[in-house]
């Protein structure tokens, strides 16, 4: 394979990532003060669903995107207001509405199967696109893809190097200590549910208007990328960065499935292109596997040099999660 | 305010329902479709006739199977994501078993039977590896079950157009079918096999005693309820969690091999139906308990079955029956916590 070709295969995956980094990163600042939003599946296929609608309706691509965030915010704010006003379990309530926008986006988006509809235009940025190699992998995508590299500087330093950050991190961890201090526990809570759920509803359009582009119902092939987000956003360890890495490398390893696929033609096309979800869960218990009794119980066993490098592996890969990942909040 | 006694069960819960029924009047009239002839539609589509009530019943009998399990890892306190794929192993080892007996010379009961024990023995095998994932990888099982169900679909995939695959032809259709002699008999001229119907009250029947009569379900409730408890207080939690993995798992590969054995008699990539994502619903329908749960189970079935006539008489999406069963729980799960919410703040303003 040429360099030319490589660079844009590479560049495509860079693209094809946006969607999952939007979700992904809307998902950390979600969990990182405390909630689990398991409606991210859902909320993509409705997200993408109607703002294709919208945006085919109204022939505007900036309504499409406002009205993807706008779904994904409310979806966020029903998961936000049966947890935290009506005490209902936060799982329960993501896992039917993951469901649910499914099968609404999939009712209501029949009318628009097949369509043709706008897509966003690539924008090469002068000067910029003619560097050799960072040029034509960085700075010939479109907006979107764009907005996601400023998205995962940006979150990141939004968590680790600001004060607003910093509250929301403690909201996270110690919310009965934040409180105490005079922070809104719940109403921080709201506040980062919404903000991350408009992020995971801005991956919709990004896939129905730029990346896959138009709606096939049941055929967009859309269905099990947000359980991947859920899932990176765990790998990631609730750090944006090493998030935005997990995305890059699976859908790295779905392209490379594309390019190797001639080369392997006793394996069908449709196995390669779930291979990566496996090596998904590998990763997590890999992430994980530190944080478990037994390997401490089996290290403290081992002689002093290897356990010392075999922990320093381990901890290297582990990532705890926010301490009140999932858990409501009462003040009283 | 305070409710009556009373009214808390039965009259909240129909509330819940007629929400539900709004909401999905709402999306009909949102498509543009007459929301009274679509309903008529799911109801004479599903109860019209007795062939259509025993094409419901052909749908109940892997969703009760499947959610029966559930009810024990909930009970357990687990989020058994992983039915999904749970099921499609079962499927994958009925389907492996019933074509190594293809060239024997077993009886076809034979065959049958060994054919459902694989399926569950291969629902239970991956529950299992949730399980340890979970107690040994510290992997969430509801991330570890996802995985797994995409890994399920892959090997199924990769079989369908592999090595099981129609020579020359493999496609999305699924496996050749298998012959006759090797499907449970069903009733003359309908697709519901009695012995499917009685696998499932089996199934069912099991786990009510289980976990409404035994030690063991006062134990694996306990286990749910504060697993650090259960284990100061003796119980070997581990060993009950992982327990409850493989018995949800075994009902899972039992709902599998039901619909290789008698509906579909092949191998097809959407084996599993999506009953497992329908059975944590049920679940959460009937508040993780078993009484109610096979009329609930009903209900989604017919649902189902009913949607079918929508692409056909409307041109309407049949994924009506999903919106609908989704907004169900939903309401259900809101004016539970809003009687919650009731019932505490007397209590407070009294302080």
């Amino acid at each position: 394979m040429s360099i030319d070709l490589l660079l844009i295969g590479l560049a495509g995956v860079l693209a094809a990532a946006a969607p999952i980094v939007f979700a992904t990163i809307g998902e950390t600042l979600t969990e990182r003060s405390g909630v689990i939003n398991l409606s991210v599946n859902g909320t993509i296929l409705l997200s993408a669903m109607a703002s294709f609608g919208v945006a085919v309706a109204t022939g505007s691509l900036l309504l499409g995107f406002l009205t993807g965030m706008f779904i994904g915010a409310v979806v966020a704010l029903v998961v936000a207001g049966f947890s935290f006003s009506l005490k209902q379990s936060q799982v329960a309530v993501g896992f039917v509405l993951t469901l649910m926008c499914r099968d609404l986006a999939y009712f209501l988006g029949n009318p628009f199967i097949g369509l043709s509809g706008p897509r966003l235009p690539a924008l090469a940025v002068p000067f910029l696109k003619d560097i050799p190699v960072l040029g034509p992998l960085f700075f010939r995508q479109d907006l979107l893809t764009y907005l996601s590299f400023v998205l995962i500087i940006g979150a990141w330093a939004w968590i680790f190097r600001t004060r607003p950050g910093l509250s929301l991190i403690s909201v996270g961890e110690r919310p009965a200590a934040a409180y105490v201090r005079g922070l809104q526990v719940n109403r921080m809570r709201y506040l980062y549910t919404i903000v991350g759920g408009a992020l995971v509803g801005l991956a919709g359009p990004a896939f129905s208007l730029s990346v896959k582009a138009g709606w096939k119902g049941t055929i967009s092939g859309l269905d099990g990328y947000g359980w991947i987000a859920l899932a990176i956003t765990i790998f990631g360890g609730w750090n944006p960065i090493r998030a935005a890495f997990g995305a890059y490398l699976f859908v790295f390893l779905q392209w490379l499935g594309l390019v190797l696929q001639p080369n392997l033609p006793g394996v069908p096309s449709q196995v390669l292109q779930v291979a990566p979800f496996p090596l998904m869960i590998l990763a997590l218990s890999l992430v994980n596997i530190g944080n478990t009794e037994w390997v401490e119980r089996t290290l403290a066993g081992l002689p002093d040099e290897v356990r010392r490098s075999i922990g320093r592996v381990l901890r290297s890969l582990r990532a705890s999660p926010p301490a009140s990942l999932g858990t409501p909040f009462e003040s009283e | 305010m305070r409710l009556p006694a009373g009214s808390s069960g039965a009259a909240l819960r129909l509330v819940a329902v007629f929400l539900a029924l709004l909401f999905t009047t709402g999306v009909l009239l949102l498509a543009g479709a007459p929301p009274l002839e679509a309903y008529r539609q799911i109801v004479t589509g599903s109860l019209g006739s007795v062939k259509k009530i025993t094409d419901v019943l052909v749908t109940w009998v892997p969703l009760v199977l499947a959610t029966s399990g559930l009810l024990v890892t909930f009970a357990a306190g687990l989020w058994n994501i992983g039915i999904e794929g749970q099921i499609t192993l079962g499927a994958i080892f009925a389907t492996g078993t019933l074509r190594l007996t293809l060239d024997s010379s077993l009886p076809p009961v034979v065959a049958i039977g060994a054919a459902i024990l694989a399926g569950i023995a291969g629902g239970a095998v991956w529950a299992l590896l949730a399980g340890l994932l979970k107690v040994y990888g510290g992997v969430n099982e509801i991330f570890g079950g996802l995985g797994l169900n995409f890994v399920a679909v892959a090997l199924n995939v990769w079989l369908i157009f592999g090595p099981w695959g129609r020579p020359g032809v493999a496609s999305m259709s699924g496996t050749e079918p298998l012959p006759d002699f090797l499907s449970l008999p069903s009733l003359a001229g309908l697709r519901l096999s009695p012995w499917a119907v009685l696998l499932a009250v089996g199934g069912f029947a099991l786990v009510f005693l289980l976990l409404q009569g035994t030690y063991f379900g006062l134990r694996l409730r306990a286990v749910g309820k504060n697993a650090r408890a259960a284990f100061l207080l003796g119980v070997p939690t581990v060993r009950y969690m992982l327990l409850a993995f493989v018995l949800c798992g075994a009902l899972g590969g039992a709902a599998g091999a039901v619909q290789v054995t008698a509906v579909y008699h092949r191998l097809i990539p959407s084996i599993s139906s999506g009953y497992g994502y329908l059975g944590l619903m049920v679940a959460m329908l009937v508040n993780y308990q078993p009484l109610w749960m096979p009329a609930v189970a009903f209900f989604f079935a017919a649902l189902n079955i009913g949607s079918i006539q929508l692409p056909i008489v409307l041109k309407l999406d049949s994924s009506l029956a999903g919106v609908l069963q989704g907004a169900l729980v939903l309401f259900v799960l809101a004016v539970e916590g809003v009687r919650q919410r009731l019932r505490r703040s007397p209590v407070k303003t009294a302080e």
